[in-house]
């Protein structure tokens, strides 16, 4: 008896979830994203057909900007990463009893609206702002720097989205460490550093990795960053996608480019599961 | 979390003063960075606004915006609809994603991968079509269009983040726990609550607070299924056309001193707590 | 959907196989499951009801006391310590008419990604009267036949009051289906501080002298015909050439390193921050940031010309309410009505006579002698209609012209 409720467990524990998702999300999504086959326009209507054309047009003519993406994605996601990782550390082993005190005060800016934050990072980056303008009056600067409109606006704009989203899991998971481990270590041999690199950051590491398929693949498919912060040169895919929707009214394209660049991200978290292949992962995946 | 309240010598692993101070100070630096814009934010919800209208240029202290905070009835009205939604959806993400997350983290099971893959394209899947796929499904359902069909997509794409955070926390959890309470007789059920749920609440908590987040900012999916209901980003967003008004720098400013405010009750609970024992 | 035509047991069944098409039951599965998306965004076979008399149409409505009414948030008077709009309740007062004023348009595209497939499935949007811009979602809404043609007898104000830039517009032959809500220029505006010169042509948005703070727009069709201008052709008669020719005008710009950024409405920050010296602007925005403290930035009517777009009342079919509308527009025809609400607003007044009003009973001088809100009739002789597109093939030859240029 028990072990068929053993073998069944797992299936009634997804159920839930998994008539959810079929309902409102797969068979609405995979619906959607079976336009990327169709021929027609917004006027006439569309049919249906193996035209696998838009494929190969939206990568050939958009492939700089799935490039970008990804080196957008993956830069921004690397610092969010090294920025998050001491806070989320600190977080976990020395505010005590404040700990949940401070995981809500770094979630807190985003129950502001992005619109807000967005418009408040253009006012503190402005050429002559009140950071800039003071530093290019006294030469620390040359008077044409600026940092709006490049690429490492759109970067730090979406390590700043991403940071809290990568402090939660890395916290949840160094929270549960066992400290006995960490002093078992240091009682035995261990310098800070080893015990940290060797018990710590392995035992992390299936936050390191929520933590990542979260900031990652969102920051890949981001738009808001780049149409506000970004300038000419720094268009990302998800701004291609958000205009072949809503401008173009291309939906094909748009179907296929989603497609695509959702394709493209599950390569990427393969790849990066199987090149850091270490047994924290494994047990995630397990 | 368990091992720091069975052990009160937690502070023996302590071995650098100065790490740790430099930790805490990188980590106020942070929080100061994360908080920079809002303070802008504050600060100029106190300026002078002409025509009804925030500048960020400093013209003068004024309280009229505060006096007026409430006077938009349609932002006042999208607020409210912004914090329930999120409130709601992120409750219900986390009691539809916790089994999920139990399910993928401690068995194997047939169709895992695939559970695997639907997450993850539910992340990755981009907002556009996400939207314009739920709006084809209410009018096909003929479902109206208004806070309820909000409510459910929000849930649609809130669900995957709250599983991939519970699920890094019940990753590595010691089964033997529950194997021993099952031992000592418990049945699933209560073994969940006694000795699974404590150990994971901080997991299920982080994941709520991710799914408000990503609710309370949530732009494009909602323009789709909104219909005639308004939240704080679709009124904010519109309003760009013509200037912001100052009720929007008021009213963000309430939602977050309430925040800060709910974060310092907490720490004053959880000390109030700590004295006692 | 095609509701009509499926007996109930069918329709669940299409439901379950992802198809509410008819004229797809015969495709394969797959393309079958592509049939919930389909059913919202490809044309039906039949509606539920098709209207091909719309004279007997007006003639059978009665009059409600009831008037949905969606437009952009912020886009009415409101009274300067309440939530109330005068405007709409002296409305209210006059007829009786009882409004809903919902704030539900974030932008042209999105609210007709929103409600396209809803008109598309033949049921109701729930507005009586929507406010869009003449860019190309006003063209589809038209084309698609989304658009109830007004019942001009019911709206003499119209005749009476309207600025003659709003009469009779190329999007609108006739003002069949629209009537200005208001209406705007895009033109230049600057930082003479920063420019340290008068600016007064397009061209100088490809002077060198501005390099990396020139602002250009995002909207293909602003930028477009900015280009447009500047070469001396008429964005309204312009051809195919035409547009290939002020493409590379704006490749050029760009590979320059002029231009700084292609911004949505968020290059009034950049403007105000001094970050742009000089950019494609709208005019309400310059007005605003006048007001608002920023006294320096200047907008001007460029030598070539100046883009002019509308924001146009229009009525969804579906609507329950369509007499209420007639009523709202005829209304905000007046001198009265459109000076309240230009008051507060600042964009282009479509009623020439509401300045008198704004200058004598409102007595707010500022609004009714500037410029950007009741311009000069020598301002209006220079301003120029955007292209309208004929089709959708038309317009994806605009967007595959112009899109590179941002995009890259």
């Amino acid at each position: 008896m028990r072990r068929l409720r053993g073998k069944l467990a797992p299936y009634l524990l997804s159920l839930p979830s998994w008539v959810y998702l079929l309902m409102f999300f797969l068979i609405p999504l995979g619906s959607m994203l079976g336009m990327a086959l169709a021929t027609g326009d917004p006027l006439d209507g569309y049919t249906m057909s193996d035209n696998f054309q838009e494929f190969v047009d939206a990568f050939t003519n958009y492939q700089d900007s799935f490039y970008r993406s990804f080196w957008f994605g993956t830069a921004s996601t690397v610092v969010t990463l090294l920025l998050a990782y001491p806070v989320a550390y600190w977080i976990a082993f020395h505010a005590g009893r404040y700990k949940s005190s401070f995981l809500f005060l770094i979630m807190l800016p985003f129950f502001v609206s992005f619109v807000i934050r967005v418009e408040a990072w253009q006012f503190i980056l402005a050429d002559q702002g009140f950071i800039f303008g003071p530093l290019k009056s006294i030469g620390l600067l040359p008077q044409n720097f600026h940092v709006l409109s490049t690429q490492w606006a759109v970067i730090g704009g979406l390590v700043y989205n991403s940071f809290a989203y990568y402090v939660l899991p890395l916290y949840v998971v160094l929270e549960k460490i066992d400290r006995r481990l960490v002093r078992a270590a240091n009682d035995l041999y261990a310098t800070p550093a080893t015990a940290f690199i060797k018990i710590i950051l392995p035992l992390s590491a299936p936050g390191v990795f929520a933590g990542f398929l979260l900031v990652f693949v969102t920051n890949v498919g981001d738009f808001v960053n780049a149409d506000i912060l970004g300038g000419p040169g720094t268009y990302m895919i998800g701004n291609v996608i958000q205009d072949a929707f809503f401008v173009n009214q291309d939906y094909p394209m748009a179907a296929a480019l989603s497609s695509m660049l959702m394709l493209m991200l599950m390569l990427a978290i393969l790849l990066y599961s199987k090149a850091f292949g270490t047994d924290a992962i494994q047990e995630y995946a397990a | 979390m368990s091992a720091t309240a069975t052990l009160p010598a937690a502070k023996a692993y302590a071995p650098s003063k100065l790490g740790e101070r430099l930790l805490s100070g990188f980590t106020w630096a942070m929080i100061a960075y994360n908080m920079l814009p809002i303070a802008i934010m504050v600060v100029f919800s106190f300026n002078i606004a002409p025509n009804g209208h925030v500048a960020l240029k400093w013209l003068g202290f004024t309280l009229d915006s505060y006096k007026h905070a409430f006077a938009i009835q349609d932002l006042t009205g999208a607020l409210v609809n912004s914090l329930e939604v999120a409130a709601g959806s992120a409750l219900i993400s986390v009691i539809l994603g916790t089994p999920l997350a139990l399910a993928l983290a401690r068995y194997k099971f047939w169709g895992k991968t695939l559970t695997d893959i639907v997450i993850f394209a539910d992340i990755a899947a981009p907002a556009v079509v996400v939207g314009a796929s739920l709006l084809a499904l209410f009018l096909t359902l003929n479902l109206p269009r208004g806070l309820l069909t909000i409510f459910i997509s929000h849930v649609a794409f809130n669900v995957a983040f709250a599983v991939v955070v519970i699920r890094a926390r019940v990753s590595g959890l010691d089964r033997s726990l529950d194997r021993a309470a099952a031992d000592l007789g418990a049945t699933p059920w209560v073994a969940f609550w006694t000795v699974v749920f404590p150990l994971i609440l901080p997991g299920i908590v982080g994941a709520w607070l991710l799914c408000f987040m990503l609710s309370i900012d949530d732009l494009i999916i909602t323009t789709f299924v909104a219909g005639q209901t308004l939240t704080f980003p679709l009124w904010v967003y519109g309003a760009t056309k013509i200037g912001t008004p100052p009720q929007v720098f008021v009213l963000s400013t309430f939602v977050f001193i309430g925040g800060v405010l709910l974060a310092l009750a907490n720490a004053a609970a959880s000390r109030g707590k700590k004295e006692a024992t | 959907m095609s509701e009509d035509e499926l007996p109930g047991n069918a329709r669940e069944q299409a439901f379950l196989r992802g198809l509410t098409q008819p004229r797809l039951t015969r495709q394969n599965f797959l393309r079958g499951a592509a049939g919930v998306a389909l059913a919202a965004l490809a044309p039906q076979i039949s509606r539920a009801e098709t209207v091909t008399d719309w004279n007997a149409w007006w003639a059978a409505q009665k009059p409600t006391t009831d008037f949905v009414f969606a437009n952009w948030p912020y886009y009415i008077d409101v009274q300067g310590s309440g939530s109330d709009h005068p405007s709409i309740d002296a409305f209210t007062k006059q007829t009786g008419i009882k409004v809903k004023y919902m704030e539900v348009i974030q932008n042209n595209a999105p609210f007709y990604a929103q409600i396209a497939p809803v008109l598309k499935s033949g049921q109701p949007t729930g507005y009586d009267m929507i406010v869009m811009t003449n860019h190309w979602e006003l063209t589809e809404l038209i084309l698609q036949k989304w658009l109830v043609p007004l019942w001009k007898e019911k709206v003499p104000n119209f005749a009476k009051y309207a600025s003659p830039s709003v009469v009779n517009p190329a999007y609108d032959p006739g003002n069949k289906y629209t009537m200005a809500w208001q209406s705007g220029f895009t033109g230049i505006a600057y930082n003479p501080k920063l420019t340290k010169r008068e600016i007064t042509s397009f061209e100088d948005l490809w002077d060198p002298a501005f390099a990396g703070h020139v602002g250009m727009f995002n909207d293909n069709t602003e930028l477009g015909s900015a280009a447009l201008l500047k070469l001396g052709i008429d964005p309204a008669t312009s051809t195919v050439e035409d547009w290939h020719k002020a493409a590379a005008t704006l490749r050029d710009q760009k590979n320059k390193g002029l231009v700084r950024q292609y911004y949505d409405q968020s290059y009034i920050n950049a403007l105000q921050n001094g970050d742009i010296w000089i950019t494609q602007a709208w005019s309400g925005d310059i007005y605003q940031a006048n007001s608002k403290g920023y006294k320096d930035l200047k907008f001007v009517v460029p030598k070539e010309g100046i883009m002019m777009w509308h924001d146009n009342m229009a009525i969804p079919v579906g609507a329950k309410n369509p007499l209420s509308a007639l009523a709202w527009m005829n209304y905000y025809y007046t001198p009265e009505a459109a000076g309240i609400i230009e008051d507060y607003i600042n964009y282009i007044c479509p009623v020439p006579a509401a300045k008198d009003y704004i200058l004598n009973v409102i007595k707010d001088p500022t609004v009714a002698n500037s410029p950007l809100v009741f311009p000069s009739d020598a301002d209006l002789k220079k301003a120029h209609d955007f292209y309208a597109f004929k089709s959708y093939a038309e317009f994806q030859k605009w967007n595959s012209i112009f899109n590179p240029i941002i995009q890259a």
